[in-house]
């Protein structure tokens, strides 16, 4: 029970008569990783939302442990131009609403910088920013926090595969030096897997869940992500035993019902490295690009 | 000097002191048209005050949580944008205003309406003076309480609810306080010019500084220079004080746009 920072029990939420959560159960244990993948519109947004109190489910319970002290990092931030902000007074901001008056001293603000590789930023205006360096201010700022829990919002969207692979290098840094869980939305498939402990694979209701290599050979998640699989799949797991279907995953009535109709296309027997990655992947839009132009 | 150009320049920099600073939040959150209609709305507040025997304050600030509870209410049918709403309830509040007014002097009440619209800044007294330094002081009080929250909600609403601040609670009494200093503000610019006195001060010091702090300070030197300027030129070639002083600060806005030409 206090294991968890963070329980979600059967959450529904919908809008305008469109169910958009049904019955949505998660559990977010101490240190975990944990990434929400699923297509657009199968509501993960809402759900992230609702778990930081920015939305109220129309029912079910949300029980954060005591004093939980959650960082979030949006997917992007417009400050309008008329407001002079620079990095350094974005970051204090946070930290004088919780802390009270007696603001963050500059050290923690230069180290938080440090930690990130943007000390240089520490008086550039907010509004000058590249969308990289907005990304990495806003992790900043979320960690002067010091929060227990993490959420990032779609955190590679836009990003390029080295800017990605930096990404989750971070992201693995910032869990063992600040101790904290992390939750990511996420719908790049790829690098994900790689660096998670746990996927929820949510479609409206939570398709299925559990460690990224049971998960990617569930049937539900091979339905929602078949053909973005095709090409990708090769590096995200091992494939070289007999397998049990479900595995460790939870079960729900409807992942039973299921077809398991990809099954051969995701049996391949190593992780490539990184360069591979990226040779798969530009191997794909190639091809892609090949196919739109005849 | 004489007495009454003491306390009208003392009223003047009163207003200085309040408008400038709420004048930044107000343009970092878009707020302008509505500091518009809470100052035309004002008259009506005023009027009432006048028919029930309150203090003009009281009234006008009775009137401005009214108008925001009706926009707030208004904004949730969501088929019309808040400029459109804005427009309809500030000229409705503006126009039932002047219908209470000749009401009132046709019933035999003495009122200077031009005083109220263009304000009369050398017809203060030290009574009316005192009570103005009461508002600055109280309103520049619960402003550097709230500082830190109301930066956050114009930075980003989203991430201040987050950090626990109490955004809707902070949004509300910032309505409260900008009531308070457009109540300030009636006999210094009159309720026409008050938004003026409001934005043209921080938008002029947004060239000048790179923290909200520094813009805060800035605006404020720039509406004292304005409040000073317009009431010394006003005395010198017989002009209304209220318009003369928003031409002051107009004319330092458009200084500070010149430099911003030359220095790009």
């Amino acid at each position: 029970m206090s294991t968890f920072l963070l329980q979600a029990e059967h959450i529904n939420f919908s809008r305008k008569g469109k169910t958009i959560l049904h019955d949505v159960s998660i559990q977010i244990a101490e240190q975990e990783i944990i990434t929400l993948i699923g297509p657009n519109g199968a509501g993960k947004t809402s759900l992230i939302r609702i778990l930081l109190g920015l939305l109220k489910a129309d029912s079910g319970r949300i029980q954060p442990q005591k004093k939980l002290r959650i960082g979030y990092v949006p997917q992007k931030i417009v400050i309008p131009q008329v407001m002079p902000l620079r990095v350094y007074d974005f970051l204090t901001l946070s930290a004088r609403v919780l802390f009270g008056s007696n603001k963050l001293s500059d050290e923690h603000v230069h180290a938080a910088l440090k930690e990130l590789d943007i000390d240089y930023l520490y008086a550039a205006a907010m509004q000058g920013l590249s969308g990289g360096e907005v990304q990495r201010v806003l992790l900043a700022r979320a960690l002067l926090k010091q929060p227990k829990l993490l959420i990032l919002d779609e955190p590679a969207a836009g990003m390029d595969v080295i800017g990605q692979q930096t990404l989750y290098k971070t992201i693995q840094m910032i869990r063992q030096q600040h101790h904290c869980s992390i939750l990511m939305v996420s719908h790049d498939l790829h690098l994900v897997m790689a660096a998670t402990d746990k996927v929820i694979c949510l479609n409206t209701h939570v398709c299925c869940t559990g460690h990224p290599d049971d998960v990617s050979e569930h049937p539900e998640y091979i339905k929602l992500f078949g053909s973005a699989l095709d090409g990708l799949a090769l590096y995200s797991h091992h494939h070289d035993h007999e397998h049990d279907i479900h595995g460790n995953v939870i079960e729900s009535e409807h992942c039973l019902s299921c077809e398991y109709n990809n099954g051969e296309k995701i049996v391949h027997s190593h992780r490539p490295v990184n360069s591979e990655i990226k040779t798969a992947i530009v191997h794909q839009h190639q091809q892609q690009h090949e196919d739109d132009h005849g | 000097m004489d007495e009454f150009v003491v306390t009208a320049l003392l009223a003047g920099i009163a207003l200085a002191l309040v408008a400038a600073p709420l004048g930044c939040v107000v343009v970092w959150r878009r707020m302008a048209y509505f500091g518009d209609t809470l100052a035309h709305a004002a008259l009506l507040g005023v009027a009432l005050s006048i028919a029930m025997q309150m203090l003009p304050i009281i009234g006008v600030t009775l009137i401005g949580i009214t108008l925001a509870s009706l926009l707030y209410l208004l904004e949730q049918q969501r088929d019309l944008s808040t400029d459109t709403l804005l427009g309809i309830l500030s000229h409705t509040a503006l126009a039932i205003g002047l219908v209470v007014v000749s009401v009132l002097q046709a019933n035999g009440q003495v009122i200077n309406l031009m005083a109220y619209l263009f304000g009369d800044i050398l017809a203060i007294d030290k009574t009316e003076l005192w009570w103005m330094y009461a508002g600055v002081v109280l309103i520049l009080a619960v402003y550097y309480r709230l500082w830190s929250s109301l930066v956050s909600i114009s930075v980003n609403e989203e991430l201040a609810r987050i950090d626990g601040v109490k955004v809707d609670r902070d949004k509300f009494i910032f309505m409260l306080l900008l009531a308070m200093v457009i109540a300030v503000a009636i006999n210094v610019v009159g309720i026409l010019l008050v938004t003026a006195l409001l934005i043209i001060p921080a938008a002029s010091a947004r060239l000048f500084v790179h923290s909200p702090q520094q813009m805060v300070f800035i605006s404020i030197v720039f509406a004292i220079v304005a409040v000073t300027g317009g009431l010394f030129s006003s005395l010198q070639w017989d002009i209304p004080a209220g318009p003369s002083i928003v031409v002051m600060a107009s004319l330092l806005f458009f200084a500070s746009r010149l430099l911003r030409i030359s220095r790009d």
